[in-house]
């Protein structure tokens, strides 16, 4: 089963076609990579899933409703997390406040409580445990490093349970341990049931932990399958090798 | 060291209660009064702006607002001078919280400068229609409030309590914003706003609340000022710029952001001002040490009095226990805005052998 689908999704930023009928499935419970080369419109695929872009046209739809241009906040109550490419966490707030940013809740008592309320803190505190930065939670996150940044990022869009997560690039600028570390967890969680779309330009990374690779260049895909089948393919290696 | 805390508090609040019969010379009160005023009128503008990241340069349209809703009231439903005004003043706030709303929602739309350059604008056009609007305002004439019934040394008693009694609601509001769920939504709207809208923070209803919230308290305080200058007021004196800026610059001075740092910064810049006024006459002098003293503060202290302080002391506790790890955790509780770099590779230094090295 499909739990998100774009279809036929266009974007045009000025005289730059980002997207151009791009269609894509993501199977639940699977682990669904996206690659190709700079600038073929994957992250614009994830800011038009998330609500950060309007799509031009074309629709996407999520566990069986339209969610086409939904707005961020929407999207993320429904059960889509992601991460950015260059990681977006709140420099000023610790660790712990960053974990809890994601945990509103929107009834007006949520509002009115503390945000540490101690499910709401154990959750938080099981989390950084998770991904392994506990002892930096009172820290403010502006002083971690690219790593940890990543690894807080990936913590706190956990805390609200998404049903997909998308990430975009989560081996990009890290280290060959962390990679596989950041791997591990993905894997774990995937085994829980939570279903991935990354992004990433790490082959081996891909290639080790994605049950389907979708193709993208110039804005649209040109292949989709298993990875040792997709690495293959004769368009993508013309795609890559800028044919 | 909490328990010390609270009784630090109490006395504070003692002293602030009994400054009036410690202190009765009226030359004193008065500037005691505007204080007060002013160290409200930051705390309120730092819920909105201080939290949210949001630097509102028009306040002065809710001050007036304030202002001339007392007066009207006053005037249209024959208020008798006395004690009755001030049990108007929730009104008051009411109204300039209203007008509040419309104006946020323009407002909010944009972002940075331009929504600073947006206040500014509110402002001039508050003030225009101050003076045009005879028909409400009756213009540059002004209007008349009653005058208090009461007077001689006892008559800036009242003001000051009423004031004191605003700035501690506002400051429970703040305390309560900076440490609910709500605040912290604030916050990260200051830190990355569609990062937060992406983690469902309602960033739009949550701006607008605090800038609600801050008109409610700044047009209070205009409604108590109305009230106590006993002379009337008019357009340029209820509408003026330099409110605007004078809050903003408090709350910088203090720590912006920080629940105490506008207080702070009220309580230094505001007593100073009226010094030098005193000391010089109306001949702008003061203004001239007014900023020179803010330049000297940006220069020695550019996040502000208390984030400056706070960490240094942190640092200061830490290094006596003499463990880095304690000193990024100490810095980190010791201030809410980030800590500086200096602190980052100790951060770094710490990643133990059990950690995956970053």
């Amino acid at each position: 089963m499909n739990i998100l689908e774009a279809r036929n999704v266009s974007k045009a930023f000025g005289g730059i076609q980002a997207l151009s009928t791009c269609s894509i499935t993501v199977e639940q419970g699977k682990i669904t990579g996206l690659i190709g080369p700079n600038g073929s419109g994957k992250t614009t695929l994830f800011n038009v899933i998330t609500g950060y872009e309007r799509v031009d046209a074309g629709e996407v739809h999520f566990n069986g409703r339209r969610i086409t241009n939904s707005s961020p906040d929407k999207v993320f109550a429904l059960g889509i997390g992601r991460t950015f490419q260059l990681t977006r966490i709140f420099p000023r707030l610790t660790v712990l406040e960053n974990m809890h940013v994601a945990a509103q809740r929107n009834d007006l008592k949520g509002l009115i409580s503390r945000w540490s309320s101690s499910h709401e803190q154990r959750r938080a505190l099981e989390l950084l445990d998770f991904v392994g930065i506990t002892r930096l939670k009172d820290v403010p996150a502006a002083n971690l490093s690219y790593g940890q940044k990543k690894l807080l990022e990936f913590a706190f869009i956990l805390i609200a349970e998404p049903k997909v997560i998308l990430l975009d690039e989560p081996a990009g600028g890290v280290n060959p341990t962390m990679i596989n570390h950041i791997a591990a967890r993905v894997r774990e969680l995937n085994q829980q049931g939570v279903t991935f779309l990354i992004v990433e330009h790490n082959m081996e990374f891909v290639m080790k932990l994605c049950d389907t690779v979708n193709v993208m260049h110039r804005g649209t895909k040109i292949a989709e399958g298993p990875p040792e089948v997709v690495r293959e393919n004769p368009d993508v290696l013309d795609a890559y090798l800028g044919g | 060291m909490r328990l010390l805390k609270i009784a630090g508090l109490l006395i504070l609040l003692a002293f602030a209660i009994a400054f009036p019969l410690l202190f009765p010379n009226p030359a004193i009160t008065t500037v005691a009064v505007f204080t007060l005023m002013f160290a409200a009128a930051a705390t309120a503008w730092n819920i909105f702006s201080g939290y949210t990241g949001y630097i509102a340069l028009g306040h002065a349209v809710f001050f007036g607002t304030g202002a001339y809703t007392l007066a009207i009231m006053c005037q249209d439903w024959h208020i008798p001078a006395g004690y009755a005004p001030f049990y108007l003043l929730p009104l008051v706030g009411l109204v300039a919280a209203i007008i509040a709303i419309p104006l946020g929602i323009i407002a909010l739309r944009t972002r940075r400068h331009t929504f600073i350059v947006i206040t500014i604008a509110f402002f001039f056009i508050f003030q225009l229609m101050a003076y045009n609007l005879r028909g409400l305002t009756n213009g540059s004439a002004g209007i008349e409030l009653p005058i208090p019934t009461w007077s001689g040394d006892f008559y800036n008693d009242p003001f000051y309590y009423v004031t004191l009694a605003v700035l501690l609601l506002a400051l429970v509001v703040s305390w309560w914003v900076r440490n609910s769920k709500y605040g912290l939504g604030l916050l990260a709207i200051r830190d990355d706003e569609d990062r937060a809208l992406g983690l469902g923070v309602k960033t739009g209803p949550s701006k607008l609340t605090a800038f609600v919230i801050s008109a409610f308290f700044v047009g209070i305080l205009g409604g108590v000022y109305a009230y106590f200058i006993e002379v009337g007021i008019y357009p340029a004196v209820v509408f003026d710029p330099l409110y605007d800026i004078a809050i903003a610059l408090m709350s910088f001075m203090g720590g912006i952001g920080t629940l105490s740092g506008p207080i702070i910064g009220a309580l230094i810049l505001e007593p100073t001002q009226q010094y030098f006024t005193l000391a010089y006459g109306e001949n702008g002098w003061y203004l001239v040490v007014y900023g020179a003293m803010f330049l000297v503060i940006i220069l020695l202290l550019p996040r502000g009095i208390v984030p400056t302080i706070s960490e240094r002391w942190a640092r200061w506790q830490a290094s006596r226990r003499n463990t880095p790890e304690e000193v990024v955790v100490a810095v980190a509780s010791g201030s809410a805005v980030a800590a500086s770099q200096e602190t980052q590779p100790m951060v770094e230094r710490n990643e133990g052998a059990k950690e995956v090295n970053l």
